[in-house]
């Protein structure tokens, strides 16, 4: 069953560190950095497209208060799949089906689209439920009095929301928008379980066959874990500095009175 | 579906010994995770200092993928990479990082009025804490344990990218023989298993705090 030989002398974890030393593996067309800016690709790609579905939808579940336990059932319910099932159901099941093989060139060579669609469709989905539980939590939160206020100042709905709403919310969004970047980063590892996608994960899939080989085993998985890892605690602090310049100076604890 | 049935049917043994594998790999961290938690947490609300840097080194945790720490704890462990200790420390060291602001926050959202009446009955520290804090910190971390439940169930079948056997191995099937049925079985079990998980935690939340049903 296993995917691995047995293994009693794993190469040490300093192999790893040889092996990120070495800039044969970082630069080439499946180097590291070519796999990072893949990787970074994906990520980018999902949580956009997520963003785009999530936030119209909890702005407008906020504002009007409607749907509010779906939404909440949506994003738990969305939580408990596990992803790389849901991957390679989609490759079973959708991929035969999708008959376009061109390419997008710098993402996607020729005859990979039928396997990208349903990796982007598991990652769009893992970052719904932050982006969207935090817009609806964040427009909730706005003081029903500052609504009235807007209100009584005649602005339209549109108004609040635009002006008002969206403001307000920006810092519970924001934070949405860094763990749903998070756990597509984290999660776009499993692009390399079907073929012809990279990514990070492309060395770890790869290196389970061959664990005890110095170039592409278990060095290579642990060297591109770390990778994987050090790439979210840096995409994470720019995300919060993104976060700390786009709230409103109204809006920071330190502008408060408690 | 009848299909899904009768392939559980075939291979029943192995289904049910991955199920139990995920079953253990998912509940033992998680009480693991929330005995680390909570003096962690404690520590972090009773001195206000060690909040920030206490609730910052759990979120960096947090951060670091868990394909990522499967795979380097064989190496701190001296563990074998199939040994299924990696994913039950993996998961453990997730909950823990997620319970750790949830314990603090929770007993920080007990009102200080409560606490000051606690004092006034005569409890000491401890029993105040035990008696009163915790009980009613309940809720909070409760709802911190369910997302950590549920996560980790599905966290648990990244390992089979790895190799370890439990229900994600039936995805790893399913892909190398192009069949459906077995991934329907995988997903179909995981999500049963959270949502066990999650009635069973909600239960317990009910159980501790009868308050909240009058």
């Amino acid at each position: 069953m296993s995917l691995l030989p047995t293994d009693n002398d794993l190469p040490g974890l300093g192999r790893a560190t040889i092996w990120l030393n070495d800039p044969q593996n970082w630069w080439g067309e499946s180097g590291l950095l070519a796999r990072i800016r893949e990787h970074l690709l994906y990520t980018l790609i999902a949580v956009a497209l997520a963003a785009l579905i999530a936030v119209p939808l909890g702005l407008l579940v906020g504002h009007t208060g409607r749907g509010a336990g779906l939404v909440g059932a949506i994003a738990g319910g969305i939580r408990a799949v596990p992803s790389l099932g849901l991957v390679v159901l989609l490759v079973v099941w959708i991929s035969p089906h999708i008959h376009t093989i061109d390419e997008i060139p710098g993402l996607i060579r020729r005859g990979g689209l039928p396997y990208l669609v349903p990796v982007l469709i598991v990652l769009v989905a893992l970052a719904i439920p932050p982006l969207l539980t935090s817009t609806y939590a964040g427009v909730q939160a706005v003081d029903p009095v500052v609504r009235d206020a807007a209100k009584g100042m005649g602005m339209t709905g549109a108004q609040v929301v635009r002006k008002v709403e969206i403001p307000i919310a920006l810092p519970l969004m924001l934070s949405g928008l860094r763990s749903a970047t998070l756990q597509v980063l984290a999660t776009a590892t499993v692009a390399a379980f079907v073929p012809f996608l990279g990514g990070l994960g492309r060395f770890i899939k790869d290196g389970t066959g061959r664990l005890f080989d110095l170039q592409y085993g278990y060095p290579a998985m642990v060297g591109a874990g770390i990778v994987v890892a050090v790439l979210a605690v840096v995409v994470d602090g720019l995300l919060y500095l993104v976060q700390r310049l786009a709230v409103s100076p109204g809006l920071r604890p330190q502008g408060r009175k408690k | 579906m009848s299909n899904v049935w009768e392939y559980f049917r075939d291979h029943q043994d192995d289904v049910l010994s991955w199920t139990w594998t995920t079953v253990w790999l998912a509940a033992v961290p998680l009480v693991v995770g929330l005995l680390l938690a909570l003096p962690l947490g404690w520590l972090a609300n009773r001195h206000r200092w060690s909040y920030p840097p206490l609730v910052t080194a759990a979120g960096l945790l947090y951060t670091v993928p868990s394909l990522v720490l499967f795979l380097v704890l064989p190496g701190i462990l001296g563990t074998k990479i199939l040994d299924t200790l990696n994913v039950a420390v993996a998961l453990t060291v997730y909950t823990f990082a997620l319970l750790v602001r949830t314990v603090a926050d929770g007993l920080n959202s007990v009102e200080q009025q409560t606490l000051a009446a606690a004092d006034a009955m005569g409890y000491t520290s401890r029993q105040r804490f035990f008696g009163v804090q915790l009980p009613l910190a309940v809720p909070v971390i409760g709802a911190g344990l369910r997302v950590a439940a549920v996560s980790n169930v599905s966290l648990i079948s990244v390992a089979s990218i790895i190799g370890v056997p439990q229900l994600g191995s039936l995805f790893i099937i399913g892909n190398t023989n192009s069949q459906l049925t077995p991934i329907l079985l995988g997903l179909i079990l995981i999500v049963a298993l959270a949502l066990v998980f999650d009635v069973v935690i909600l239960g317990g939340i009910r159980l501790l705090t009868p308050w909240r049903r009058a």
